[in-house]
């Protein structure tokens, strides 16, 4: 047993951060500050989302972090074994079997349930911020609904590039109310932010975390006549052939050789699992 | 149509010691629909300045001034602004024009003022400134450049455009050789067979002799200075 | 008829000293009304407390809304007078960029109060900026150049598409014409009497210049030291001023 307070905070930062939590899942979207504190890694590094973890887990949990949808990443592997030092609780690798999910830029491909919860680090929560620098008139435009910014930056998209050309932390207006960053998670997770389980996001740096409850309203903005585009990969994985998952890009060789693979490893061990064979399957396995 | 009761008007200059130069009392006449008036007198005797304490370009000192049934010395601004554009014109001796805009443009203005379309405005601003000799290639440009007799008669074709009820005219024939002369004259006959109460000063008595019902002296209402 | 604005007992004071007082007119739909005065009489002071950008410390400023008539607008609440700031009410800065996003293309600009009202279709808010490019004379293929690409004229004319994109009925406007050579100013004044007209806008105009009032207003204030010292139409204040302050203004004018 180690000399930490079960998960690292102390009770009554639990306390303060579990107010701001229940704060956030009354009021989807919205922002609420909180005291972050100083965590055993630097900023940027997901402070957020482990503070967040710390005040949601229970000694009962089975927590799963990933990181760009991987188990095995480096960041992956010290939060994990952070919670495990500190809070003793089962980990996996599995989706399923996990109540609790920390995760960096990507939402997993299986459906979760209604048991679990799903914590985000979060990086810059303030979706308007690279259009209007200041905190001061953010909040104004949050408080009054004034959201016209944000399609102007869509509509300069489209009228340099043709099309909406941002791809990642895709923002979305939840429950029909408040414009939120999702966090850089390819837009093409955007969709899954429909469902059952609870989304909680941390941001440790800038000091903010935001919710959605489940089953809650989100919208990724766009205009009638440009529709957001959940944007598909042209190739199914190499290795378990799923057509409907998001793929990294894998450089092989210096002969320009490469792979697309599941971002999602768990995703595609499973599927490898039962069967599921990809066109370079039998060379990597 | 016109009326005016027992007018007064002096101008105080504060910054040449208050002082105060009375320039007409007294003033008092009438102008019934379809009758033109000319106004006479010495030069600086007060004809012009009649007419704009009537057009509400001066205050009047004390006196009413009634136009078509509105007071002019009491009405409230956005009275006495639509007075002028549907009931009241005033051709003034100097054409003030907004620089870049066509003439066409300048002589339609009164009559896109009222809402008529300006296709329908275009037209009309084209007869009149045929009638007036203003040739086809002139009328895109702007007639501050144009030669006095030029701007004259651009000013008349403007204030003719509309068909006021009441019109104030400040020497609408100088600097007009006969033939313009002439159409001008037919254009003041026009109106007033179509009802219109004109006030003119004419400083050609031949003119003035021929649309003129009568004459009023304006040194009749000259202040009596103390010697 | 309602007035569109009712000013009434409006002022507003630094500490002790004071910025405007005893401020009190209607404007009608259509009416423009210009408010001059020296560096200091305080008529930047009164356009910035009629449009809510001071907060007046005496008077109303009743405005006769759409949907609820007249109503105060000094009292209203925050979120209310933004939206009016964004629908009803233009109002045009003496320096382009301060009522430009100056990194946002043309047609951004323009689009912007659009897309702030809800419209939410990109061919329809690109057709509606490119029109009004057209009507302020820009050349539509400028649509997407940043403002910081234009001449200090074509700037001001593309703040003023900006603003006249939701036909708002009140235009506020600070020295729009200044620091604008002669020549641009020239059309600009013709473009905005010729907007007047067309969109029955009413507005106030504040200019130190009596050529601009003479030009586009048909009513004028005179302001010294604060109080206005004298109003009435554009043509008889200029002509026939009364008081002895609006007397040496016009005189102080050179003849060209």
């Amino acid at each position: 047993m180690s000399d930490y307070n079960f998960a690292y905070l102390d009770e009554q930062t639990k306390r303060m951060i579990r107010r701001a939590i229940l704060k956030g899942l009354a009021v989807p979207g919205y922002q609420v500050p909180f005291a972050s504190r100083e965590m055993p890694m630097p900023y940027g590094w997901g402070t957020g989302g482990v503070q967040v973890s710390a005040a949601t887990l229970t000694p009962d949990d089975t927590l799963k972090v990933i990181d760009q949808g991987a188990d095995d990443t480096t960041n992956a592997v010290s939060i994990r074994k952070f919670f495990e030092n500190t809070a003793g609780v089962a980990t996996t690798e599995e989706t399923e079997k996990a109540s609790v999910i920390q995760t960096r830029h990507r939402i997993p491909e299986a459906e979760l349930s209604e048991d679990q919860i799903l914590v985000y680090q979060v990086p810059i929560p303030e979706p308007l911020r690279f259009l209007e620098p200041r905190e001061t008139e953010t909040r104004k435009m949050h408080a009054l609904q004034e959201y016209g910014l944000m399609h102007v930056k869509l509509y300069e998209d489209i009228s340099q590039h043709g099309a909406i050309a941002t791809s990642y932390a895709y923002p979305v207006k939840v429950a029909g109310r408040y414009v939120m960053d999702p966090s850089p998670i390819p837009k093409f997770d955007n969709p899954k932010m429909n469902m059952a389980a609870i989304q909680l996001f941390g941001a440790g740096r800038e000091q903010r975390i935001y919710a959605v409850p489940p089953y809650t309203d989100v919208v990724s903005l766009d205009f009638e006549d440009f529709p957001f585009e959940a944007s598909k990969a042209d190739h199914p994985c190499d290795l378990c052939a799923a057509e409907d998952s998001y793929l990294d890009e894998v450089i092989l060789d210096d002969a320009g050789n490469r792979m697309f693979v599941c971002s999602d490893t768990d995703y595609c061990r499973s599927r490898r699992d039962a069967g599921h064979m990809g066109r370079l399957s039998e060379e990597a396995a | 149509m016109i009326e005016l009761q027992n007018v007064s008007k002096s101008f105080t200059l504060h910054n040449q010691g208050g002082a105060v130069i009375p320039v007409m009392e007294g003033a008092s006449l009438r102008v019934a629909p379809g009758e033109c008036i000319g106004l006479t007198g010495a030069s600086g005797a007060g004809k012009s300045t009649l007419m704009r304490v009537i057009y509400g370009n001066y205050l009047a000192a004390s006196g009413r001034v009634m136009v078509g049934g509105v007071d002019v010395g009491k009405a409230a601004p956005r009275d006495i602004l639509a007075l002028r554009r549907q009931t009241l014109g005033y051709v003034s001796q100097f054409l003030r024009v907004v620089p870049r805009v066509p003439t066409l443009d300048v002589v339609a203005e009164p009559l896109l003022a009222v809402g008529v379309a300006p296709d329908a405005a275009r037209d009309r601003a084209a007869t009149l400134l045929a009638g007036l000799n203003i040739p086809e290639r002139l009328w895109q440009l702007s007639p501050t450049t144009f030669s006095g007799g030029e701007q004259q008669r651009v000013n008349i074709a403007r204030g003719f455009a509309h068909s006021y009820p009441a019109m104030l005219l400040d020497e609408p024939t100088a600097s007009l050789d006969a033939q313009n002369r002439a159409t001008v004259l037919r254009l003041i006959e026009e109106a007033k067979a179509r009802g219109a109460a004109i006030i003119g000063i004419f400083h050609d008595e031949a003119a003035r002799e021929e649309v003129c019902d009568r004459c009023v002296d304006v040194s009749a209402f000259t202040p009596k200075v103390a010697a | 008829m309602t007035p569109l604005l009712q000013v009434k007992n409006l002022a507003k004071m630094y500490g002790a000293r004071i910025g405007c007082a005893d401020v009190s007119f209607d404007l009608y739909p259509g009416e423009v009304m210009g408010i001059v005065g020296e560096s200091g009489s305080g008529k930047s002071t009164l356009l910035n407390s009629m449009a809510g950008h001071l907060t007046p410390d005496r008077g109303e400023v009743i405005f006769d809304t759409r949907a609820d008539g007249p109503v105060d607008t000094v009292t209203m609440s925050e979120p209310a007078r933004r939206m009016l700031g964004r629908t009803d009410w233009a109002f045009v800065h003496q320096h382009a960029r301060d009522g430009l996003r100056m990194s946002v293309s043309a047609g951004g600009n323009i689009g912007e109060r659009l897309m702030a009202v809800g419209d939410r279709n990109y061919g329809n808010i690109r057709a509606r900026a490119a029109d009004w490019l057209g009507r302020v004379e820009i050349a539509e293929s400028r649509i997407d150049d940043r403002p910081s690409a234009f001449s200090g004229g074509m700037q001001q004319r593309l703040q003023i598409a900006r603003n006249l994109v939701t036909g708002p009925r009140l235009v506020f406007m600070d020295e729009p014409t200044g620091g604008l050579d002669v020549s641009v100013q020239a059309r600009l004044l013709d473009l905005l009497r010729n907007l007047v007209r067309e969109m029955g806008l009413s507005a106030i105009i504040v200019t130190h210049d009596l050529a601009v009032v003479r030009l586009l207003a048909d009513r004028l204030m005179v302001m010294k030291d604060g109080h206005v010292v004298e109003t009435g139409l554009t043509d008889q204040v200029l002509d026939d001023p009364q008081h002895a302050y609006t007397q040496l203004l016009v005189s102080s004018v050179l003849q060209v």
